[in-house]
């Protein structure tokens, strides 16, 4: 297995795709990183207690925030790596040659998973690096001890989060024996996730229970808690609100319902919640999208085990 | 005594109720060119994926090099080079590339020593100009050649050529066959499959008919050529200055001779129970006729498939 890893490895570095993803995702980066530091003063209050993570959260009015750019990138780094991990090799003519090699079938698909999870951990650590380095230099506050611990657990969730999307475009590669078609499959499953989700959460729950400006406090309280569950079904919710917790330590709870009270009756003293407690409220969305990839892993795991050679 | 290395007792696939191998025996001693011969779709292709371990037989048993296919894959795969129709390499990477990964993954010790065996095996092949170019560039032809290169990597004792000539221009061919012939030399046993006839006759010692995933006949190409040839008659074509009436008739006087008819103004056509060679020969010397050419047809492999593929 080292050897395909090795060998896949060698092929995402030296190739374009890795190349232009690289650019993009550092561009992005920089360029969250000036909306940042724009508007950086209008969100610091002399009592905010993590600005270094204002760094990665703050938006500039329309212009969204460096967490809006990393989680619309991730799934496309994920699908970049993974949607021609199987059938390009059977295309090219390479599969069956490669499976005649003295190396058990699920060292290719293995191995290829691995330098993929490498290739997206590398890309993510940079990226994540890039822009707090900048800050750190521009900005001039260093990070506290909690604010790296908080930075590191929120590069392994975003990790995890495009090892889901990977995951799922090898099921696809593997199902799927045109490149084109896998890739936009995949590409059809993140737009639904990213843009449909939402919608269809938010038009179930005022279906199911409507409010306006005179509902009761319970009925408004029903009414998030039933679009918040429904969206969680959309690894994006998962994931963005495992980060949103992780880099704003005020913002308390994940509930939908609570955080809709909380803002309705105003008032709330927004104390930041500790590492250890962030870490328990985000641990079931991590331990979903953590799921959700071996579910897909698993998939194109037994898929390609059991596929006919011939059909190869 | 010679060693069997490929042995398989009632083997038999069937895809869907569709059977692509029907009860095949087959015993294959090492450092033989064995053909295998069929039409598109006989089943040579899937006896050949068993054989491998990459396809797993339904019912029956097969041997190779001592090892159970089924249950010990990589023990055959370690030792038995395989050359798929149509193979395919990595077009971004060289031809040298390409063969040290072949050796990487049959954990070949990579080194000087292993450089030096891609070396020679490129030249051998006829690409040791173009080691460092990328496969992307090669001819039809020279992927053959560098698969042949790929399976010789691993020093196999066994290799399989499904096809290894199709769609390769006359030269391209004779230098395939060339290189098998030489492979043979090495003691490595060649199971060589192809429809394409002339070239079986050419190199092969040893023939196996398959129609409809039956074996219908098997044997050395001189032994089956006696079975097909006019029902056990030889034809001799002699080719005589003038030929007299009475020379035709002193030759059907030769025992064993049935029919003499004169084809041509110089040439008679001779049918009979065995090679009468040295005799006919003889009675046209001693009759004063002066001798120019003669020819023993020989049964042609071409008849041989003909007439088994049409039994099966």
């Amino acid at each position: 297995m080292y050897a395909v890893f090795r060998k896949e490895l060698t092929d995402h570095f030296n190739s374009i795709r890795f190349i232009i993803l690289f650019i993009v995702t550092i561009l992005a980066g920089i360029f969250a990183i000036y909306i940042a530091i724009q508007n950086i003063r209008s969100v610091v209050t002399p009592t905010t207690e993590f600005i270094f993570l204002k760094i990665f959260t703050t938006s500039g009015g329309t212009l969204p925030s460096f967490l809006f750019f990393i989680s619309l990138f991730i799934p496309i780094i994920g699908i970049a790596l993974g949607f021609d991990a199987i059938n390009s090799e059977r295309a090219s003519g390479n599969l069956s040659r490669l499976l005649a090699q003295p190396i058990y079938r699920d060292s290719v698909i293995n191995g290829k998973f691995l330098a993929g999870l490498s290739v997206l951990a590398i890309m993510v650590i940079s990226v994540i690096g890039i822009v707090a380095g900048l800050g750190l230099y521009i900005i001039g506050v260093s990070p506290t001890s909690e604010e790296v611990l908080r930075l590191i657990v929120f590069a392994v969730t975003s990790i995890i989060y495009g090892a889901f999307w990977m995951a799922l475009s090898i099921v696809f590669s593997v199902f799927f024996n045109r490149a084109a078609t896998s890739m936009l499959a995949s590409m059809a499953l993140w737009i639904f996730f990213f843009f449909f989700m939402p919608m269809i959460a938010g038009a179930i729950a005022n279906a199911q229970s409507p409010i306006d400006q005179n509902s009761s406090t319970a009925l408004i309280a029903s009414h998030y808690a039933m679009e918040g569950m429904i969206a969680r079904i959309s690894p994006r919710i998962l994931y963005e609100e495992s980060i949103s917790a992780l880099l704003t330590p005020e913002l308390g709870s994940l509930n939908p319902a609570l955080m809709a009270i909380s803002v309705l009756s105003a008032g709330r003293m927004l104390t930041p919640l500790p590492f250890v407690q962030s870490l328990l409220l985000i641990w079931p969305q991590v331990v979903s999208i953590i799921a959700l990839a071996t579910i897909c892993f698993a998939i194109s795991y037994l898929r390609f085990m059991r596929q006919e050679i011939r059909s190869i | 005594m010679e060693q069997v290395v490929v042995e398989t007792t009632e083997l038999t696939k069937s895809y869907n109720g569709f059977i692509a191998v029907d009860k095949l025996n087959l015993r294959i001693k090492e450092g033989e060119i064995y053909g295998f011969l069929g039409p598109n779709g006989a089943g040579k292709t899937t006896t050949i994926l068993m054989l491998l371990g990459l396809t797993e037989p339904t019912s029956g048993a097969a041997r190779v090099c001592g090892y159970n296919p089924t249950r010990e894959p990589l023990q055959v795969k370690r030792i038995v080079g395989y050359l798929p129709e149509n193979v395919g390499f990595y077009e971004d990477l060289t031809a040298r590339q390409n063969l040290r990964y072949t050796a990487e993954l049959n954990n070949l010790p990579g080194g000087e020593e292993i450089e030096k065996r891609i070396n020679n095996l490129l030249t051998t092949v006829g690409l040791s100009k173009v080691v460092d170019q990328k496969v992307a560039e090669f001819s039809h032809g020279m992927k053959q050649r560098l698969g042949i290169a790929d399976i010789l990597v691993k020093e196999p004792k066994l290799v399989f050529l499904d096809e290894p000539t199709s769609g390769i221009d006359p030269k391209g061919i004779g230098e395939i066959l060339d290189l098998i012939v030489k492979m043979a030399k090495r003691k490595v046993t060649v199971i060589f499959c192809s429809h394409q006839l002339s070239q079986v006759q050419k190199i092969c010692t040893q023939v196996g008919i398959l129609a409809k995933g039956r074996l219908v006949a098997e044997g050395s190409l001189d032994r089956l050529g006696k079975e097909t040839a006019a029902g056990g008659r030889y034809r001799i074509e002699v080719q005589v200055a003038q030929p007299s009436t009475n020379l035709i008739k002193l030759i059907k006087q030769t025992k064993g001779v049935k029919d003499v008819t004169g084809s041509t103004a110089d040439s008679l056509l001779i049918t009979c129970n065995s090679d009468l060679r040295s005799q006919i020969a003889k009675t046209i010397v001693d009759s004063g006729s002066s001798l120019i050419g003669m020819k023993i047809e020989e049964a042609s492999l071409e008849k041989i498939y003909k007439k088994y593929s049409r039994e099966g």
